[in-house]
């Protein structure tokens, strides 16, 4: 939605696209654009549904594997999702503003975003 | 370069070690691989502590210098070797540089770790801990990968669910032959399937407990092997490798590159090709991840590995024997201690020690990973 922070990817200097971005590319190749890739639908590569959860997390939570098509570049990502999803389903990113629980994971809650982008079956 | 010989191996018991910590199980490895080679902690030149969390998970930072300390090794040149689950394959590629080279004569790899005082989302958040923020943030774990991984292969190489299942009870029943494994109890398919879901498709029995335990080995120049061990091996192969931190980025989520990578380099080095293997110690951390290695190792091709479980090819009295010391599986997994595990199995093996396990064997095979594939050392070992 508008508003919402991107789901950043980055190109490169070879063509290849990342999510999450990196400083560099394969090969060291440089970041050349950044992608907003909630603005794209994906395919579910693969899905599962973790039952025994750390501290902080959902439970049951399902994360799914996605592929998306930036101008015929396949672009990976992984995230939770809103719904139970199959192999092959179509999807977009919706934002969520907390993922998990900061304060009840080992990592410093100020050390990395605690935000991002789940995963909603479209039907 | 020196060719390089283990003239020593011991491990502790494997599982809840109720009163000892990390430095205890250290010392316990420790002292049990120098009484098995007769040498004096004193005649160490190097010492390589595998540990990967014993500051997280409790509170013990500088392990090697308590290590070295408690065994009276001093001056000895200490280092601890973190790489994640795999340190223990790292260790024994730092053991052996350190004599290849001959910056050592003699050294001692120790690893291990103390797990079982933490709850298991805590001893899961730790090692979870390893993976990108990216898939951190959304509470992924490296049983996450499992799941995902496993229901990809299942359904593109139409593959039965009961292939996984067979692979613990495989292990389970080569644990019962282990007295220094965790379980020690057979299991069967019907078991292993109606366990509690963990990370769909995979359930309770797919997954290795949490571990308390540690393994150790000696090393020093195979020209002077002799002068410490009647029976002996060598090292004819080692050699790692890395993938992508953010396991979603590969292309494909069923191939191990890095296991692929360093096992072509160590049978390379060993002057040997995968059909030369008689035995394999692969990290099945999860049930999926030994069939993903069986064929990132060329042991079988992309999708087929569970038809060689089905077939019993991989059973002890099989045509390839793996996990023979039970696994991660069943014999457990603390860790730092794990990928020197998987050499003490193979040891006692070319050694002619391994007990009920023992199989007839010249030449085997470890496969140590850290994260979902992410860093791997695999090494031959071959008896003398």
């Amino acid at each position: 939605m508008a508003g919402d922070p991107p789901m950043e990817a980055a190109r490169y200097a070879d063509g290849t696209i990342s999510y999450p971005a990196h400083p560099a590319g394969p090969d060291g190749s440089s970041q050349v654009e950044l992608i907003d890739l909630a603005e794209h639908t994906a395919e579910v590569v693969t899905w599962t549904t973790s039952y025994a959860t750390p501290p902080g997390v959902r439970k049951p939570n399902t994360v799914a594997i996605v592929e998306f098509d930036i101008d015929g570049v396949a672009v990976r990502a992984i995230g939770g999702t809103t719904a139970a999803v199959s192999s092959g389903e179509t999807v977009r990113p919706v934002y969520i503003s907390q993922l998990r629980t900061p304060d009840d994971s080992l990592k410093s809650p100020e050390a990395q975003a605690w935000d991002g982008y789940r995963f909603e079956p479209i039907r | 370069m020196d060719d390089v010989a283990i003239v020593g191996a011991a491990m502790t018991p494997f599982g809840q070690r109720d009163g000892e910590w990390v430095r205890d199980l250290l010392y316990e490895a420790a002292s049990g691989c120098l009484a098995d080679a007769d040498v004096s902690p004193a005649a160490l030149d190097h010492l390589y502590v595998s540990n990967m969390a014993s500051g997280e998970l409790e509170g013990q930072a500088g392990i090697m210098n308590c290590v070295t300390h408690d065994l009276g090794a001093l001056p000895a040149y200490a280092q601890r070797v973190d790489q994640t689950s795999a340190s223990g394959g790292a260790g024994i590629y730092a053991a052996w540089q350190s004599i290849a080279s001959g910056a050592s004569e003699l050294t001692l790899l120790v690893g291990g770790e103390k797990m079982t005082h933490r709850t298991t989302g805590d001893a899961t958040d730790v090692i979870a801990a390893i993976t990108h923020p990216a898939e951190y943030k959304h509470g992924v774990t490296l049983p996450t990968f499992a799941g995902l991984t496993a229901r990809q292969y299942l359904e593109r190489f139409d593959a039965p669910r009961e292939a996984l299942a067979e692979i613990a009870v495989k292990n389970h029943a080569n644990g019962a032959r282990n007295p220094n494994a965790q379980f020690r109890k057979p299991v069967d398919i019907e078991t292993v399937l109606s366990s509690p879901m963990v990370a769909d498709p995979l359930r309770l029995y797919d997954f290795c407990p949490i571990t308390d335990g540690s393994a150790a080995l000696l090393f020093c120049p195979a020209a002077e092997a002799d002068q410490y061990a009647s029976e002996y091996v060598t090292v004819s192969g080692i050699a790692g490798a890395t993938d992508t931190h953010v396991v979603h980025e590969r292309p494909d989520p069923t191939v191990m590159n890095a296991v692929s990578d360093s096992g072509a380099m160590a049978l390379e080095m060993a002057g040997l090709s995968v059909s030369d293997i008689d035995i394999a110690e692969l990290h099945d951390m999860f049930t999926i991840l030994e069939l993903l290695q069986m064929e990132a190792l060329g042991f079988a091709e992309q999708g087929t590995a569970w038809e060689q479980v089905m077939d019993g090819q991989t059973a002890i009295d099989g045509r390839l024997p793996i996990n023979t010391s039970g696994g991660l599986k069943s014999k457990g997994h603390p860790l730092g201690a794990s990928g020197v595990a998987q050499a003490v199995e193979l040891v006692e093996q070319l050694r002619g020690t391994a007990g009920e396990r023992q199989v007839s064997v010249d030449r085997g095979l470890a496969c140590n990973v850290g994260g979902f594939g992410n860093c791997v050392t695999t090494t031959v070992l071959e008896a003398i």
